[in-house]
Order: structure tokens, then sequence, then C-alpha cells
């Protein structure tokens, strides 16, 4: 592990060293005012400059697409992007760098809940004028957010206690299956479960309720594993987690009443952007508390030594009890979450693809640590985003990189390094500038 | 009963597929302590590279420079691909195993998936999303034994199958390079100070497994002749499930533990609605280890084991 190193970045040297000089000082809440500027830029400017340049139309993803597919365009995109986002993000975060640093210096005196919010706001408000611009970047936002829920969730059982569980599309699907089963019957008329139970204007408040109900099912589903888990691990343990997920899933096929194979659709549209932001940050508050608490740390003294961590009065049982059906909880939430934003889920969603897909995001972003997780969740699923015009080979360059970043940091990129809210949201003090 | 002597038949090719997989995947396990997820691909790859060498001598004998029989061609097959599937085995090694030997044991475990993703996907790449078909090689044959219809392919994998097991199994037993990797299973630091290289019989180990995987790639291809990408998948974490049900890192327990495999979805099959084999053969196991939580032929757990 290495300490972090951004107090001085006067030790670097040449061009980029000059220029994380200049970028330095400045907090998170500069950066994420500019990037408010910068989307409202887009949001209004947008469309008359892609007249202006040229393009088609808004670069959607940072012109990923047209990189891979237009080469013809990049100049056009590439000033797109300057104007748009570099030069403005760059201007109002340095411009701001000692107003930003007042003002977070202020937020900091109250009680930590209200810069929280404020950041939280800023944030939701840049990514919600972004994604406006299509429904490509809505969807795209939800399913990187839950994505950052079941990695999370999963880092809790592989990374924090160091158990090589396999089961989590298992319990993503009981969740998805359970909420979608509870909107479903309640609020929508189906082929399978007949006309609505309760009057539709119900269905957003009841909402949170139905995804608890998944969370709760799935970790129900969870002491399947938790409970072998008092006798073995390892292998073993991964085998039965792997077994609960192929059980999980033939079940739910055999299953006539929730569609079989074919699936189950029509989730009424409850899950929009703010809904699953506010369950997204909800999970990582949840979670960074959990690992943080004296029953996360018990967690690091199972993995590191079963027995140690017994003698010194850890309850090993309940600890793996609670953390298991505590990551599938969040697991199945996700998966509510995941059935209400495609609005159809079917039993092969929940397969071996999945699970490599979440394993990748938990060991890309690294082991224990929440910060890991998000990185893992957040870059993974925007590479495959932005990567999808070049269609198969996306399957070469995805797997490519995941084997050099385990091959050059075996741990993931940002392991082991605890989250901690004060210290992001902290002004920056630098010494040409006072705080 | 004739009904059940035939589904053991049906039992025995369908679960030796299986044994052959596993054995792959605990003989890399014996000596490293690592399993290579890509298995089940190699086994993909394998089936590949022999239906390539299959329709290539089938041409070449096709056009009379060179008449083989059905069965030479088969022979021929089994042994190039081998040949040819052990270069892959040792290039999965390389590239993902070697650099990650002191890295935790998970990190390997994500390399090999990545690796299997790639061989899907490379295959995908160079022979597009058809199914191809594996030439018929050998004509077939129906035995009616008292009832029970038994074909000569069936009994050829069996036997080819039972052969190679017997086959490692004296390798491991009787040769130096067995005694090696017997030793590396045993202790694995000692290993190096007593000047075995354990790179090489890493890499031996790494070659034999997917060498093994390429002929019940074969195999497979004889008796269901549609190969496609994705075959690797199912057989894979089938086969991988087997291993670790067997013991951890026995090959008399791989053995057994795919036989078994095989046995329990035949026979559920025969019994149950066909789309509830997976749900009972998976449940089967988990009680199994539930109640035996280290397999067959596996140490005990203790706890200082780490991952």
């Amino acid at each position: 592990m290495e300490e972090i190193n951004d107090t001085h970045p006067s030790k670097k040297k040449g061009a980029l060293g000059g220029l994380t000089s200049v970028f330095s000082g400045i907090p998170v809440l500069g950066w994420l005012l500019g990037a408010l500027v910068a989307v409202i830029l887009e949001h209004y400017l947008g469309d008359p400059l892609v007249d202006r340049i040229g393009l088609d139309k808004i670069p959607v993803l940072f012109g990923a697409v047209i990189i891979l597919k237009k080469p013809l365009m990049i100049p056009g995109a590439a000033v797109f992007l300057l104007l748009i986002y570099v030069i403005p993000i760059a201007v109002v975060a340095r411009a701001g760098k000692s107003f930003s640093n007042r003002l977070a210096g202020k937020l900091m005196e109250f009680p930590i809940a209200v810069p929280t919010l404020v950041h939280l706001g800023l944030l939701y408000g840049a990514i919600h004028i972004w994604s406006d611009v299509s429904a490509y970047r809505v969807l795209t936002l939800k399913l990187m957010f839950v994505a950052i829920m079941l990695t999370l969730s999963l880092n809790v059982i592989n990374g924090y206690m160091g158990e090589f569980s396999c089961s989590h599309p298992g319990f993503m699907a009981l969740g998805a299956y359970g909420a979608s089963v509870f909107t479903v019957l309640l609020f929508s008329s189906d082929r399978l479960f007949g006309d609505p139970l309760l009057p539709e204007a119900l269905g957003p408040f009841l909402f949170p309720v139905g995804l608890i109900f998944g969370g709760l099912i799935a970790s129900l589903g969870a002491l399947v594993i938790a409970i072998p888990s008092f006798r073995t691990r390892g292998d073993y343990l991964a085998i039965i987690s792997l077994a609960f997920l192929f059980i999980v899933k033939s079940m739910i096929e055999n299953l006539e009443f929730v569609g079989g194979p074919r699936g189950l659709s029509g989730q009424p549209n409850y899950a929009n952007l703010p809904t699953v932001f506010i369950w997204a940050v909800l999970c990582v508050w949840i979670i960074n508390n959990f690992v943080r608490s004296t029953l996360g740390k018990a967690l690091n003294a199972v993995r590191d030594d079963e027995v140690a961590a017994d003698a010194m009065t850890v309850n090993t049982r309940r600890t793996k009890m609670v953390a298991f059906m505590f990551a599938a909880f969040w697991a199945g939430v996700a998966g509510g979450l995941y059935a209400h934003v495609l609005r159809y889920v079917n039993p092969g969603t929940f397969g071996i693809q999945k699970l490599a897909e979440v394993l990748a995001m938990v060991y890309f972003g690294g082991l224990n640590s929440v910060y890991g997780s998000i990185t893992g969740a957040v870059s993974l699923s925007l590479l495959g985003e932005a990567l999808r015009p070049l269609e198969i080979f996306k399957w070469i360059i995805i797997p490519l990189l995941l084997i050099l970043v385990m091959i050059f940091r075996p741990t993931g990129l940002i392991a082991f390094r605890e989250f901690d809210v004060r210290k992001v949201m902290q002004p920056k003090s630098n010494s040409d500038d006072e705080v | 009963m004739v009904f059940f002597f035939q589904n053991l038949i049906n039992a025995l090719q369908w679960g030796s597929f299986y044994a052959m997989i596993a054995l792959g995947y605990s003989m890399v396990y014996s000596i490293l302590m690592l399993f290579n997820f890509a298995h089940g691909d190699i086994f993909m790859v394998g089936a590949y590279i022999g239906f390539g060498v299959a329709t290539g001598l089938v041409a070449l004998s096709a056009s009379g420079f060179l008449a083989l029989p059905g069965w030479m061609i088969l022979v021929l097959t089994i042994l190039l691909s081998m040949f040819l599937t052990s270069f892959v085995g040792m290039i999965v090694e390389r590239v993902g195993y070697r650099p990650l030997r002191d890295a935790p044991r998970a990190s390997a475990a994500i390399t090999g998936l990545m690796i299997g993703i790639m061989l899907e996907t490379g295959n995908l790449i160079l022979l597009g999303a058809r199914r191809v078909s594996f030439p018929p090689l050998i004509e077939s044959v129906t035995y009616n034994v008292g009832g029970v219809f038994v074909t000569n392919k069936k009994i050829m994998i069996v036997l080819v199958s039972l052969s190679f097991m017997l086959a490692l199994h004296l390798f491991v037993q009787k040769t130096r390079y067995g005694m090696a990797m017997r030793a590396m299973a045993f202790d694995y630091v000692v290993v190096p100070l007593l000047g075995i290289p354990i790179n090489t019989i890493a890499r031996l180990t790494f070659a034999i497994g997917s060498a093994l995987a390429a002929v019940a790639g074969i195999l497979f291809g004889v008796a269901y002749p549609v190969l496609d990408p994705y075959m690797g998948i199912v057989f894979g974490w089938k086969a991988f499930v087997a291993a670790i049900l067997g013991g951890r890192g026995s090959i008399m327990g791989a053995t057994l533990a795919g036989f078994l495999m095989g046995f329990i979805e035949i026979f559920v099959a025969m019994v149950f609605p066909s789309t509830l084999r997976d749900l009972i053969a998976y449940s089967i196991i988990l009680l199994i280890l539930v109640f035996r939580p280290h397999g067959f032929f596996g140490e005990p757990y203790s706890a200082r084991l780490r991952l």
C-alpha cells in the first residue's frame, strides 16, 4: 500500500507536474461546481455548437462512439469536448478555487449531514442535467448505479471477509423476482397476476417496501450459504455458492407463476434516476458504516485468521452470518432496481456471465475498499458502454485490461483504503492560499 | 431393469466427459492451489482444434493423397489435437498464472475467467457465430445386448477416456515428473530447494490437463457432433464442481466425482422432468458438501487454510 501523496504536488517535474500544481488545491466541491457549469453549458449551448462544428448530435459518451466509429469527426468531437467539458471545468474549478475552499470550510462547520447533502445535491444536479440530453445516458447511469451497489455488496464478502462467493447473481435474482412480483402483483395489470390489487397512485411510495422485500428474500437465501460456511471455507464454499447460484436460476426457470424461462415483464416504471441514485447513495453510506463498525472489523479478523479471531472473542459464526445476509440484502435490492430499470427480467440474466461481470468489477476496483468498488463499477460499466461500437472486440479488450490490472496490481486498483466522507469533502489547504 | 442399464451406459459416457475435464482442474489445483477457470474454454478450444484437424485429415484422405481409414483419422486427430491444445494450456499458464503465483488466489481466478472470455470471443471472431459440425469419422454401429442398445461410439468413448485416466495415474505415480508433481502438491515451498524446476512442472501440468481436455472435446464431438463457442461454459463449470466434490487435488476423487456428476444428471433426467435436472443435481451436490465439506478424498477443513 502506498500513502496518499496529494499534498506535495510540487515534487513532480515537467509540464504534467506544472499542470497538477495548478489544479492541486481544488476541493471536490470545486470540481463539482465545474462539472455543473459544464453540463449546464452542454444543455443550453450543446445543440447550436454541434451544428456549428458539423457533428450529427451531441457526443453521448464523451465522444467514444465517434472516436471508434467515425474517425473523420474526431476533430469536431475533440473541439466539442474541449469547449464544453475541459475548458469550463478547468476554468471554473481553478478560478473558484479559493471560493470553493472557503465554502467547503464553512460547510464543514455544520454537522456532517449538511456538507454531505450539499455535495450529493451538486453531484446529482450535474448528473441529472447531463443525463437530460439522451435516454441512453439515463439508462447507462441507472445501470451504473446498480452495478455500484452490486459490487459493493460483493466486496463485503469477497474483500472484507475474504471468501470467494459466486452466489451474487443468485441473490440478485431473488431480489429482482421478489421486488418484481411485489410491484407487478400490487400495481400493474399483468397476464400472470391479473389486475392490480392496490391503486396505482400508491405505487411509487410502496416501491421501497418492494425493494426491501426483495432484499429480505435474498438474505433469507443467503442462509443456505452462511450455514455451511461455519464448517468450510475457501474452495468448498465457492462451490456451495456456485451450486446455490445454479439452484436459484434453475428454480426460477421452473416456477411457472413468475413466467419460467420466458421471464417476467410489466414492472411499473418506478426506478427513475433519482430513485436509483438515492438507493445507491444509501447503499454506499450503510455499507461504508458497516465495514467501519466493530462488526466490519470482525470481518477482517475472520479473513486474516479465523482461529485468532475466535480467540479474541469474535463470534465468527455470527459475523459470517451477518455478513452474508447483509451483502445478500443489498444484492437483492440492487436486483430489484435492476429489474425495474429494465422492466423485464429472465432467469438467463443471472448466470455465469453476470457473475464474471460482478467479480471483474470487484477485483478490478480493489478488494476491501469502498473507493475501489465504486471505481471498479463506474469504470467498467462506462468502459463497457464506451467500447460498444467495437462490438465483439470489446470482449477481447476488457478481459485483457483486467488481466493486466491483475498482473500489475493483484488486489485491484484501489485496495485496502478507507472511505472517509469527511476527508473527501475537506477543503484543501495550499501554501499560497488560505483556507 | 433394461431401462436402468440403458441409462447407466449413457451416464458412463456423459460422466467420462466430466471426469476428463475435472482431472485438468484437479491436477492444476493440486500443485498450484489455483483453479484454472479457463479450463472449460480450453475444452472448447480442444474440440475446435480437433474439428480443424479432423476436417483437414478427412479432406486429405478424400483427395486420395493419403487414404486413411476413419479410425486412423480419429487416432491421429486425438494425438495431434492433444499436442496442439497443450500449447494453449502452456500459454494460459505463462500469461495468466505464472505472474500471479504469489498474488491472492482470487486474482488468478479472475485472470482465468478473463482468459476464458477471450478464448470464447477469439473463437467467435475467427469462425463467426455459427455452430460447426464435427465430421463423422467412424460408422455408428448399434449392438443390442438383452434389450440394451449400445453403440460402438459409446464403448469407444468410455474405453478411451478410462485408458487416458489410467495413463495419467501411471504417469503421476511411476515417472520422475509425476513424482515432482506429487512433491509440489505435498509441499510447495521445499520443492524448489530440492532442485525441482517448479515452472517446468507447472507448465507440464497445464499441458497435460489441456491435452486431456482436448481428448474430452474430441470425444464430445464424436458423440454430439455440434460445437459452439460457449460449450465450454456449461461443461467447464460442472466439471469444476466435480473436481471440488472429489476432494481438493485428488485425481481419483475428480474421476469418481466426474462420473457421479454424469450419473446424477442422467438419472435425475430419467426420473423427473428434464427441466429440473440442474435444480436437483445441484441440490444433491449442495447436500453432499454440507455433510462432507471437504469432498470425497479431500483433507478435512482446518481454519488455517487461507484463500
